[in-house]
């Protein structure tokens, strides 16, 4: 025995690692964080050179974040499912959470269309560099959300032809993982819209 | 084992499905190998081969341009074939071409040749070979990656052809020369061009940035530490972080330009007459772009030059036959180097109205990157010291690279200081700065490492004596138009101007300008000698052997022309750091990484022999054959290689656990 434990000293170690494509989803996220993080100090130096215009953020956004929180809740819920091979709650869950996801798009729209009627433009001789940038964050943010909505449908599809299982769950990980991350991404924007509109 | 099998094809998800399709269409036809290829190696030389189709552009360019500055009274007639109307009845060039020239060459020879042809050749083809993985984590995103800085290459190459001309504000497109498309002509057509290839090509660097930190980090074979790494593997490690971190910020600052130029919106713009007439833009801000596009700018210098720099510390090591100077401290300057190219980007705008104060501290952060380079320079030196040196053509590039970095580097420190940089600031002083110490440097980098792995790449050697006569001509070359720029722009001559004659007191730099003119034009055909040489002995080259430096990194255990999956059988498993060279009491001057301990008793530190205990000769009685097997990395033969990712369930397998854990 002692002999076995001298030669395996001097077997190779097995190198740290994790599941490629999972990783590779997290720095993909961290170039999306830095998209976000140039914008937010874009915004934060243009407003620190004044002739900055305030307005009211439109009170929709409120109801649009609860939508996205609540569709996190539901992707959670649908991962759970997968994990414990409930695969009917798993494909319901996903439709629930699908669908939130173009309720917060369909949301996001409406608070456009409420920032026009405030007289807060994205271009043209009325706008203020502080209303373009509001439109640019939420649209660059929503821009994002259609790729979630995007990766969320691929799973669906999935998980109706039973791909999608506690045997099976890498694809279903990194979709929650980039489900939550869109909707951590926007709570922050929203935080971030408040505080420095 | 079996029982692992399944788990992994089923736990790896997508790749199941890749998997399947593998297996239909195992036989690759002209498409899927020589086109859209997933193996690390073809899309390699894909990179090489464009990166050296946009440099020959780029340096033609640039040898226009230097007609035109160093003389003036030049009939230029005979280039109408070619240029057509941009050369003026009067035989010279239309000065509007002329800013174009500019724009492109920089932008062609930063983002093009030495960002992705010298990342995308060697980060894709060292990285899996040198850790000792059969393909990059993502075989298809790497394919993608390329493909998507082909798109962008075609789209920039078919603005050079527009009426208007391609994009002319400088490569660093400040606006509002860059977001008016009235400014200058380049900034109609051309412009909008320059921006949709710029984005593709940030997704391409993003693609295959991601790709090689995960192939890093994930894919090494077993023993291939951190601390075993080929300082090459780490630059390209850091460098991919660099630009993971700093181009999204490049695509934020083009987005907003992108507003400014086709939606109206006065991110960058304010209060401008056209004409006398006010622009309806109000409330923008010139200077926000410049400090978002020098976060970019600035990491961007250390994304041309760190692999270039991992590239020398390799090939400087292997024909020094000595283990590299320090090691670790290579590993911690590059390090704080990375650290640091992100907090020195104001340096580029002390002139622009930036607070002094904040100058200040912009100029102490620039100041302290010194430090780390000349770690580095040290370092380099110190290996070549009492070395039994191997003069090979890639031997004296890497050499050159240092020489270059050392004096372009030294002017750094005087253009780092804020109140030089006022008499400094876009003369040719500048130019002449970092075209040796970024330019000239990563270039050499680029040539060292075609030149020490073309053996590697095509299972031939580069002839010898032509590698020779084009360095010589290409260092002096260098050097003789690079040097005399520094007293141009001292006396304070702009870059980017048209023309030396326009003000009396340049008048006198004109035999100097014809000097360079000639000398740059020289060192430019000179490069047609290594592109014969390249051309030549892809195909009636010399044969490569195995190992023909005796070097100690794993590309060399592989196969003079590895298939895809690099290694037939195992993977070669790793024992020590990859310097190894004349190790004392060793009967070679090199032991490859994949040598155990225990085959080299004689050389081994009293350390190292502590690592295998006593009983090292009983090895060969197979005593703990069973445990050996437990851990041993698949074989070609029982392991089927996933085309998307090829190491995915590689892992998986050496672990021999549930994947559903990892």
């Amino acid at each position: 025995m002692d002999r076995n434990i001298n030669l395996l000293q001097e077997e190779p170690q097995q190198t740290l690692a994790m599941h490629p494509k999972k990783f590779a989803l997290w720095l993909f996220i961290v170039s999306i964080v830095m998209i976000f993080a140039a914008m937010s100090s874009a915004y934060m130096v243009r407003q620190a050179e004044g002739n900055w215009l305030d307005f009211e953020m439109p009170t929709i956004f409120w109801v649009n974040s609860g939508i996205l929180l609540a569709s996190s809740v539901t992707m959670q819920w649908a991962y759970m499912a997968a994990k414990r091979d409930n695969l009917a709650m798993l494909k319901v869950a996903m439709i629930i959470t699908t669908f939130l996801g173009l309720g917060f798009l369909v949301g996001q729209w409406y608070s456009w269309v409420a920032l026009v009627d405030m007289k807060v433009f994205f271009a043209g001789t009325a706008s203020n560099p502080s209303g373009s940038f509001l439109y640019v964050i939420t649209g660059l943010h929503a821009f994002h959300l259609v790729t979630g909505i995007v990766y969320l449908v691929i799973i669906l599809g999935a998980s109706f032809q039973y791909k999608i299982h506690s045997k099976n769950l890498v694809r279903m990980e990194m979709c929650a993982t980039y489900w939550h991350f869109l909707d951590i991404l926007w709570i922050y924007l929203f935080a971030f819209l408040l505080l420095n509109h | 084992m079996s029982a692992v099998d399944i788990h992994s094809t089923h736990g790896v998800g997508h790749d199941a499905h890749l998997d399947h399709d593998h297996e239909h269409e195992h036989h690759d036809n002209f498409i899927t190998k020589y086109i859209f290829s997933t193996d690390h190696k073809m899309i390699a030389k894909q990179y090489l081969i464009s990166g050296i189709f946009w440099a020959i552009i780029g340096i033609g360019l640039s040898s226009i341009f230097r007609l035109q500055l160093g003389f003036q009274d030049i009939k230029l007639t005979w280039l109408k074939p070619i240029l057509g109307e941009w050369i003026l009845d009067s035989g010279k060039i239309d000065p509007n071409f002329y800013l174009a020239l500019v724009t492109m060459h920089g932008t062609i020879m930063v983002f093009f040749v030495l960002t992705a042809g010298l990342s995308g050749t060697f980060s894709n083809f060292l990285i899996p070979l040198q850790i000792g993985a059969r393909d990059m984590a993502s075989g298809f995103m790497n394919m993608l990656s390329y493909w998507f800085f082909f798109v962008a290459s075609v789209i920039m190459f078919v603005s050079l052809f527009l009426e208007t001309g391609p994009a002319s504000g400088g490569w660093v497109i400040y606006p509002p020369l860059s977001a008016l498309p009235q400014a200058m002509p380049g900034s109609g057509m051309g412009m909008n061009l320059w921006l949709i290839s710029m984005a593709l090509f940030i997704v391409s660097q993003l693609l295959g940035g991601i790709n090689y930190i995960t192939t890093v980090i994930n894919l090494r074979t077993r023993g291939m530490s951190f601390s075993r790494l080929p300082l090459t593997i780490w630059a390209f490690f850091l460098t991919a972080i660099i630009g993971l971190l700093s181009f999204p910020v490049l695509m934020s600052a083009a987005l907003l330009l992108i507003f400014d130029r086709w939606f109206g919106t006065s991110f960058y713009l304010s209060e401008i007459y056209i004409g006398g007439e006010a622009l309806p833009n109000v409330g923008g801000s010139p200077i926000l772009f410049q400090h978002l596009f020098w976060f970019l700018g600035h990491p961007e210098v250390y994304i041309v030059l760190l692999p270039a720099l991992g590239i020398t510390s390799e090939i400087i090591a292997t024909n020094a036959r000595k283990p590299i100077f320090g090691y670790r401290a290579m590993i911690g300057s590059m390090m704080a180097i990375t650290v640091l190219s992100f907090v020195v980007w104001a340096h580029h705008m002390f002139v622009s109205g930036l607070n002094p104060f904040l100058g200040s501290i912009f100029m102490f952060l620039t100041l302290i990157i010194a430090v780390p380079s000349a770690v580095k320079a040290f370092n380099y030196i110190t290996t070549l010291w009492k070395g039994n040196i191997v003069f090979t053509p890639a031997m004296l590039f890497s050499i050159g690279l240092v020489s270059f970095f050392i004096s372009g580097g030294l002017t750094g420190i005087a253009l780092g200081n804020s109140a030089i940089d006022i008499q400094l600031h876009d003369t040719y002083f500048v130019v002449a700065h970092f075209h040796l110490v970024m330019g000239a440097a990563s270039a050499f980098g680029l040539l060292a490492g075609v030149y020490h792995w073309f053996p590697k790449f095509f299972g031939r050697m580069l002839d010898e004596k032509l590698g020779y006569i084009h360095f010589w001509f290409t260092f002096v070359g260098i050097y003789l138009v690079f040097f005399p720029m520094h007293y141009i722009g001292i006396a304070g001559f702009p870059r980017r101007y048209y023309s030396f004659t326009g003000f009396q007191v340049f008048n006198k730099y004109m035999d100097l300008n014809h000097f360079i003119s000639a000398a740059a034009i020289l060192t430019g055909i000179a490069q047609f000698i290594f592109l014969f040489n390249f051309f030549y002995s892809m195909f009636k080259g010399r044969r490569a052997p195995q190992n023909p430096w005796r070097s100690n990194t794993l590309e060399w255990t592989a196969p003079i022309h590895p298939g895809h999956g690099n290694w037939v059988g195992e993977i070669p498993s790793v024992y020590r750091w990859p310097y190894d060279y004349s190790k004392p009491g060793a009967s070679e001057d090199f032991i490859p990484q994949n040598v155990p301990l225990s085959a080299t008793p004689e050389s081994n530190l009293p350390h190292e022999q502590g690592l295998i205990g006593d009983e090292i000769e009983d090895m060969e009685t197979g005593v703990v054959f069973d445990k050996k097997e437990e851990i041993n990395a698949p074989t070609v033969k029982d392991h089927k290689l996933p085309k998307g990712s090829a190491g995915a369930d590689q892992n998986i397998r050496n672990i021999g656990g549930d994947p559903e854990k990892l």
